[in-house]
């Protein structure tokens, strides 16, 4: 579910990194500045419980499926959104050092996809504006679960914001988008269902907690202003790298092929049927002796200039590329099992 | 349930790697954290059909494993583990991207093959990475070096405390959950009801476990950080050990390697 590093280019990774390192600063700051020391152990040990809680499943009925807490909408109720987006981040911390589970340069967008919509967007927007002081048992569930749908549609969608802007999948935009929302709306729906189940279970059994959460919240009251501002900026960042992105890159294709012919002011032509037609004829009366065309028949894509594709992809460069890459795979496997090997014997040899 | 005891044994077993005594353990935090930052950015910054010139990196996690008496099956299975998911968002690469970039004789092979390897290379390559530096390093080691290096005192102290309890937690929540399951038939009593109560029990006991640590804290003196039993030092080994590792991930960022390699190879028989 967490969004890998091989997806990122370093250009999105580190400004998402920038973004959520900004965001931990001020939230620690605040957390320092303002919190009782005694939410010091509650924001680790609530850390650990929601690490916990996330590996125990529980079975949906009728579908042979199960669904666990995410715990983001959670801990933002329990703690309100300083200390839970500190918490939220610590957690992906140690689940991306250990669990691989999200790489560490993906780090900031994982923080920010599953810590920063929770606790600085749903929460205050539209967890806490409709929630009330003291909500009847209907509002409480309708409340919670509205906000667990909301976040989980925001995640995802700033998942496959961030996977565009890297250029790395060749999934377009739409598909993409497509695949993730409704997926994370069933995901939200089971999200929503847990999260009222616990906070009903701890508003009957410790109601203070709830209501000292929500009514005491020194970390709770940050001036809205701020943060919509620094949404906005933002939303309007991401807007502009996005079009950019779109505009001179509409479908990697023509990326590739200037990667390909080393060229980048290579005109690609434009991609009407006739055009498409005409290169594809072209390819064949160039090149009778080779079986690929039945891709770029089946797939209606354009492959302008085959022959200089040819030229930079010629066979020898090929076949030098692969005895390269199993000369160097035996190297480097080498290498760590003489120095094992070494080292090995440094430890053991005394004996 | 078998899986949560599974995944704590093998959590213990990656974090407990890092009591080796080699010197690579010995070394400054800080230097191997930033030698894996290194590393990873070089590796992401290839263009999307990079695939030869990814393989040399190999040699930084390799070497690590070796120098650091690291278990590489069991490495090497976890990381295997994770290439599924980078498989998953890669494998509609092929499907949606045709043209045709390689030629190996009559087998022409599509730019979306080689991206999509590219992709899973790529996993291959920083989850490595991350796995080592914490089996070589240790958590909290990591913690105090990104501590040194910037990151608030406040953010410390939370990973701090969470690293310590969720050992505690998980292995309460494995208990309440294998009860759980002894106490229902099939699929009956695995439900959101007994869920939603399992959890919430959860979560008081861990409300008042974190009353009586705070108490407990009090009682020591805590003064809103951990003191530290040994400090680091950046000393000539570390700054020998990041210097050297940078060097070498630029220069194979800037120079292909691998087709080098190669070409001196098939023209050494040719």
């Amino acid at each position: 579910m967490h969004m890998a590093d091989a997806l990122l280019s370093p250009a999105v990774g580190g400004g998402m990194w920038a973004f959520s390192a900004g965001t931990i600063a001020y939230c620690s700051a605040k957390v320092r500045r303002e919190l009782d020391d005694r939410k010091v152990p509650l924001m680790g040990v609530l850390g650990a419980f929601l690490f916990a809680a996330q590996m125990i499943n529980f079975s949906i009925p009728g579908t042979g499926s199960s669904g666990h807490l995410g715990g983001g909408l959670l801990l933002a109720i329990l703690l309100g959104p300083s200390a839970a987006f500190l918490t939220i981040a610590s957690v992906l911390v140690v689940q991306a050092f250990f669990f691989a589970d999200g790489g560490l340069l993906a780090l900031g967008c994982n923080i920010f996809n599953m810590g920063f919509f929770p606790a600085f967007i749903v929460f205050p927007f539209f967890y806490k504006k409709l929630i009330g002081s003291s909500p009847s048992r209907a509002r409480l569930v309708s409340v919670t679960m509205i906000s667990a749908l909301i976040g989980l549609q925001l995640g995802p969608f700033a998942v496959v914001l961030e996977t565009l802007a890297s250029g790395i999948s060749s999934l377009p935009f739409t598909t993409f988008l497509l695949l993730m929302q409704p997926i994370h709306l069933a995901i939200g729906v089971v999200e929503g269902l847990v999260t009222v189940a616990v906070v009903s279970f701890v508003r009957q059994a410790r109601p203070e907690i709830l209501q000292g959460a929500l009514e005491a919240r020194p970390i709770g009251n940050h001036p809205v202003r701020q943060v919509l501002l620094v949404f906005l900026l933002l939303a309007v960042v991401t807007g502009g790298v996005i079009s950019a992105f779109a505009s001179k890159d509409p479908d990697g294709l023509e990326w590739a092929i200037a990667r390909v012919t080393g060229n980048p002011q290579l005109k690609v032509p434009q991609l009407g049927l006739h055009r498409t037609l005409a290169q594809l004829q072209q390819s064949i009366a160039i090149l009778p002796d080779y079986d690929f065309k039945r891709t770029a028949e089946k797939g209606g894509v354009a492959l302008p200039d085959k022959p200089k594709q040819e030229e930079s992809f010629n066979t020898g460069t090929c076949v030098a590329g692969i005895v390269g890459t199993l000369v160097t795979l035996l190297l480097a496997f080498m290498s760590g099992f003489i120095l094992k090997k070494r080292s090995a014997r440094k430890v053991y040899g005394v004996h | 349930m078998a899986s949560i005891d599974g995944a704590l044994l093998d959590f213990k077993r990656l974090d407990r790697l890092a009591a080796g005594e080699t010197a690579l353990h010995r070394l400054d935090p800080r230097a191997k954290v930033l030698a894996t930052l290194v590393f990873i950015v070089s590796v992401v910054s290839f263009g999307r059909y990079e695939l030869s010139a990814l393989i040399p990196f190999l040699i930084f996690p390799a070497v690590l494993v070796g120098v650091g008496d690291l278990p590489a099956g069991y490495l090497a299975r976890k990381i295997a583990l994770l290439c599924p998911f980078a498989l998953a968002v890669g494998v509609l690469n092929p499907l949606l991207d045709r043209a045709v970039l390689v030629h190996l004789g009559p087998l022409a092979v599509s730019g979306g093959w080689i991206s999509c390897a590219s992709i899973v290379v790529r996993a291959a390559l920083t989850v490595a990475a991350a796995l080592v530096l914490v089996a070589v390093t240790g958590f909290p080691a990591i913690c105090r070096a990104m501590e040194r290096l910037g990151m608030p005192n406040a953010f410390a102290v939370q990973l701090i405390f969470l690293y310590r309890y969720i050992f505690v937690l998980t292995e309460e929540g494995g208990r309440a959950a294998r009860a759980r399951e002894l106490r229902s038939f099939g699929n009956k009593g695995l439900g959101l009801n007994s869920y939603g109560s399992l959890l919430g029990t959860l979560l008081l006991r861990t409300w008042l476990r974190a009353e009586r640590v705070h108490m407990a804290m009090l009682a020591r003196g805590f003064a809103g950080s951990f003191p530290t039993r040994q400090e680091f030092r950046f000393g000539w080994a570390a700054f020998c050990y990041l210097l050297g590792w940078s060097t070498l991930f630029i220069t194979l960022r800037l120079h292909n390697a691998t087709q080098l390699l190669g070409s001196l190879v098939t023209g050494l028989f040719s």
